[in-house]
């Protein structure tokens, strides 16, 4: 049949009369791992920002005398508990556990709730020392940086009660194991870009 | 036209496969990724805490073991290799990480210039009332 048409009318053939079978969701793995990479992008211009302005102290306080490594480490380890919390739920997602799935999920989000409760503290008290994003080009770049990965969290948080919402009352069908693959990526993405965070400013600022 | 079908449909199969096996890692790989992160973290953090080289090392040390995490958790939380999607993910990555060096490699290099040759003398603003 192709070949009939092909041979009455030549132009026929640059048509795409079959079109390729794209089964639901086929790209969207894909689709969103390159979202993350252009998310990647913007973090990638806040650190340039950050250790291009990270020394512009305009005579305020420093990272010495602003930063708490203890409330840091907590922080990380509230984080990256949450990843390996949110493994378990993906494995269980792939034995078709759904209570299991939702326990795990819960606990993750305890723990973003946890990363994020620590950091506000610590956003409010540097308010409070005076140390404002308008104080000095450190502390922009600094709450820029720090605040766009919070507010990742944050999203990621709402994500993920959403799911539990759905996976709870539609169950582990292949749309919604197909979100919860999509957040796993974003929730690891996160932790990644954390480390970039606590190693460059914390950590490099405790050294300055 | 049967055939092509077949071809087609083995390699739709072959790539659902790649995608699946990548997709969820398993109990092992989360374990090791987050023993090897939990001390790729805590070496760190002594090092800055405790202070046992110079500045200088540290600071060189402790971005090593930031790359080598995060080459961790590429590989055991989210499941990277060449394979996953036909290779297109490692190649968006890639082509990421080629951006990026070019972007902080330039901005640095650009504003370390432009403040040294820009700045005017010292003028310690610490000092001034």
């Amino acid at each position: 049949m192709q070949s009939n048409t092909a041979a009455a009318d030549p132009t026929a053939r640059y048509y795409d009369l079959h079109e390729h079978d794209h089964p639901e969701g086929g790209s969207t793995m894909l689709g969103f791992w390159i979202y993350l990479m252009s998310d990647c992008l913007i973090f990638a211009i806040l650190f340039a920002c950050y250790a291009v302005l990270g020394g512009n102290l305009a005579a305020g306080p420093g990272p010495k005398d602003l930063f708490d490594l203890n409330l840091i480490a907590l922080n990380t380890a509230m984080l990256l508990f949450s990843s390996i919390t949110y493994g378990f739920a993906m494995l269980a997602m792939a034995r078709g556990d759904k209570q299991k799935v939702l326990l795990w999920l819960g606990i993750t989000g305890l723990f973003g709730l946890a990363f994020l409760s620590i950091e506000l503290y610590e956003f409010q008290h540097m308010i409070h020392l005076g140390a404002t994003p308008q104080r000095s080009a450190f502390l922009s770049a600094f709450f820029t940086l720090v605040g766009t990965h919070g507010l990742h969290v944050t999203f990621g948080l709402i994500w993920l009660v959403t799911l539990m919402v759905q996976v709870n009352r539609f169950g582990l069908k292949p749309a919604n194991q197909r979100r919860l693959m999509c957040l796993s990526l974003f929730w690891h993405f996160l932790d990644v870009i954390w480390i970039g965070v606590f190693t460059f400013v914390y950590l490099m600022g405790m050294l300055r | 036209m049967s055939q092509d079908h077949d071809t087609q449909h083995g390699a739709h199969s072959h790539g659902d496969h790649a995608h699946d096996s990548g997709a969820h890692g398993s109990l092992r790989d989360y374990v090791i990724g987050f023993v090897l992160s939990v001390v790729l973290t805590a070496i760190p953090f002594w090092l800055v805490m405790a202070r046992p080289l110079s500045g200088e090392t540290t600071a060189l040390l402790i971005m090593a073991f930031a790359v080598v995490q995060v080459v961790v958790h590429m590989i055991y939380f989210l499941h990277m290799n060449g394979k996953v999607e036909g290779g297109w993910t490692m190649t968006a990555l890639v082509f990421t990480i080629i951006i990026v060096v070019i972007m902080m490699a330039g901005s640095l290099w650009v504003m370390y210039h432009l403040n040294t040759n820009m700045m005017p003398p010292v003028h310690d603003m610490r000092q001034m009332p």
